[in-house]
């Protein structure tokens, strides 16, 4: 990190002294508190009330993760399920909501760019409105849906409202306009129809954005908190964000930090993989447009 | 092979805007027949007609005997290579060309054997694992030709294929596309702007102005008798002097301007059309049935094999121009005489713009 003082510096690590102080602090605020995180999740509870609590790990890691993932958190009288089971439902939503997403939304955008139909720019806006209009704002009407429909407590009802998405809609339809009409004409003359122009061409150019947006997606759909609290009222249907939550307990009982602080770390992993795992593609799709 | 008549086919947009007018063209079997016009008189929305990628509002469009204007492009049997070339970017070159066969369910070795022999050919064998955007602009567009070539089609349209290639490049595949069409001997209709492109190519050359048909006929009939003013200063470059004239007792009326008699000048003047390479220069007097022409010379090119030779004439300040074979020694500033023989002239009507006489 730092240069050895008695060798002289070249010139540029001299004049960029700044930027790398400007980074270390960065990254000092950022990993501190993921670091005592990871320090908690391996002491006893009764070492983390100590005061100050220690900043080198402890020897208890192999019993807190094991009871958080197989036994579930338990503080005062709220028992949340084992960490497996609502990581798993994270998955699934996270999973769903991503995947969904792009298919509906390159589907609408496909709509939207290729095709001549009465009204098309209509429904854009239509959609692109909806951009006004997050979960949080209607989250009373589609409650009364979903219950209406009997969606309580089911996958289906955690993931569909969510589904839907103007933002990846307005995405795809950008890089879409990018592709030159000849393209589209060229294809025809080929004699490929709407669909096999959107598998054979649109598709395969549009692979690094989707990857982007899997990303993007994926954590939008893990980190959800509002409409899992509303929809999951079953302990089994909890994802992990809620149930991490409900193990503190906010009625001032004893909570089990070690077991918290487990569960945030284990929350942590998927999301994490994910953008290391993309990393490549993200960038890619982010920057590139193959064209 | 077939060939390709268009009769009275109009295109009206949406918004009333008549973007081909009436358009009558017969290209026979195996002739290339080339569109050329400025910009937005049309010919690439004709071309479009033709391809089905536009609907043809009136009239017809037959490929061979049968009428294709409510036909889909792939079922027009046409092959068609587009201005940007409009190669699948993820698709190797052999993907490229053998995806329209796919979709037509070509069995896979007589694609492969298609591909094979089209890559022989336009010579871009070695290519085919590669993707069009490891590839050259010269070779991409022998990709998009081989991407015509493999369907073996009853028509190739071209788009302005060689717009996007530079100078030297383009002029070597003109000659070869030219070649490959001779020995395909495949119906085609070709797009241009470039008069020059359209003069080597065309066997019909149909000069376009604002969305209907100037003037078809063989290259050098349109050279020759240029049928209005338009395709006068279209086709040849530099462009034909037109120099407005009034009508006088032996012939055409106007300053700087002697002979010409035999010229039958209307009443109320016309538009006197000569060649830049048709006037020589002249010691002493011209025949009477010649024209001559005396101005100052303003500016001087010489490129070599030729001279060109700018100047204003008479008191309209129009500016004319001369191109001279070899190197003229003339000296800004100083008068220079030229003529034309009578067979070298031409005349048009001063409003119309339409040809006059034979």
């Amino acid at each position: 990190m730092t240069a050895p003082l008695d060798t002289p510096a070249p010139k540029s690590v001299r004049r960029d002294w700044i930027p790398h102080v400007v980074i270390a602090i960065g990254i000092f605020i950022t990993a501190f508190p993921l670091w005592v995180a990871f320090v908690a999740s391996t002491l006893s509870n009764p070492e983390i009330a100590q005061a100050p609590m220690p900043l080198l790990p402890g020897n208890q890691a192999a019993a807190n993760y094991g009871e958080a993932l197989l036994q579930g958190g338990r503080s005062g009288r709220i028992l949340t399920p084992p960490v497996w089971e609502m990581m798993f439902n994270s998955t699934v939503m996270a999973l769903s909501i991503a995947v969904g997403k792009i298919i509906i939304s390159i589907l609408s955008a496909y709509a939207v760019v290729f095709f001549r139909f009465p009204f098309r720019m209509a429904f854009f806006w239509m959609i692109f409105i909806t951009l006004m209009l997050p979960v949080e704002v209607r989250i009373v009407p589609t409650i009364q849906v979903i219950t209406n429909l009997n969606m309580m407590n089911t996958y289906a009802g955690l993931t569909i409202p969510l589904i839907a998405s103007a933002t990846a809609t307005l995405l795809f339809r950008q890089f879409f306009l990018t592709i030159p009409d000849e393209l589209v004409e060229a294809a025809k003359i080929d004699g490929a129809g709407p669909m096999k122009f959107f598998r054979d061409v649109v598709l395969p150019l549009s692979v690094t954005n989707i990857a982007a947006l899997f990303v993007i997606l994926f954590l939008y759909g893990w980190n959800q908190y509002l409409w899992p609290l509303l929809i999951g009222t079953d302990a089994r249907m909890q994802t992990i964000v809620i149930g991490m939550s409900k193990m503190i307990d906010s009625a001032g009982g004893p909570t089990d930090w070690n077991m918290v602080m487990a569960t945030a770390i284990l929350a942590l992993l998927p999301p994490v993989l994910v953008v290391i795992l993309m990393q490549r593609w993200f960038v890619k799709g982010l920057v590139e447009t193959e064209k | 092979m077939a060939e390709l008549s268009l009769s009275r086919v109009r295109k009206v947009y949406p918004g009333g805007v008549e973007a081909v007018k009436d358009i009558d063209i017969a290209i026979p079997d195996g002739a290339l027949c080339v569109l050329v016009g400025p910009s937005g008189c049309g010919k690439s929305t004709l071309l479009r007609m033709i391809a089905g990628l536009e609907t043809i509002t009136e009239g017809d469009c037959r490929i061979g005997a049968g009428r294709v204007n409510d036909l889909d492009p792939s079922d027009r049997d046409i092959a068609m290579v587009f201005q940007n070339y409009a190669l699948y970017p993820h698709m190797t070159v052999y993907d490229n060309m053998a995806y329209g066969l796919r979709n037509r369910g070509t069995p896979k070795d007589e694609i492969e054997a298609r591909v094979q022999e089209a890559a022989r050919i336009l010579e871009i064998s070695p290519f085919l694992d590669r993707k069009p955007r490891a590839l050259s602009g010269g070779q991409r567009q022998r990709v998009a030709m081989g991407r015509a070539i493999v369907r073996k089609p009853q028509v190739f349209l071209f788009d302005e294929p060689l717009s996007n290639l530079d100078a030297k490049l383009r002029i070597q595949m003109r000659v070869e596309i030219k070649k490959l069409q001779r020995a395909l001997g495949v119906t085609s209709v070709y797009v241009t702007h470039d008069q020059l492109e359209a003069m080597t190519l065309a066997d019909i050359l149909v000069v376009m102005s604002k969305g209907h048909v100037e003037q078809q006929g063989s290259p050098l009939d349109l050279y020759e008798k240029p049928a209005s003013t338009f395709v006068a200063s279209f086709i040849g470059a530099p462009p034909m002097n037109l120099i407005p004239v009034g009508a006088g007792e032996n012939g055409p009326q106007a300053t700087g301007l002697t002979g010409g008699r035999g010229l039958a000048v209307p009443a109320g003047g016309a538009t006197l059309g000569v060649r830049p390479e048709h006037l020589m220069v002249v010691a002493g007097p011209v025949p009477d049935d010649a024209l001559g022409i005396t101005f100052p010379v303003s500016a001087v090119e010489a490129v070599g094999a030729e001279t060109f030779v700018y100047g204003p004439i008479g008191g309209s300040g129009q500016e004319i121009i001369a191109r001279l074979p070899g190197k003229a020694l003339l000296a800004p500033g100083t008068p220079v005489s030229v003529a034309a023989t009578a067979e070298h002239l031409h005349l048009f009507d001063s409003q119309t713009g339409k040809r006059l006489g034979p």
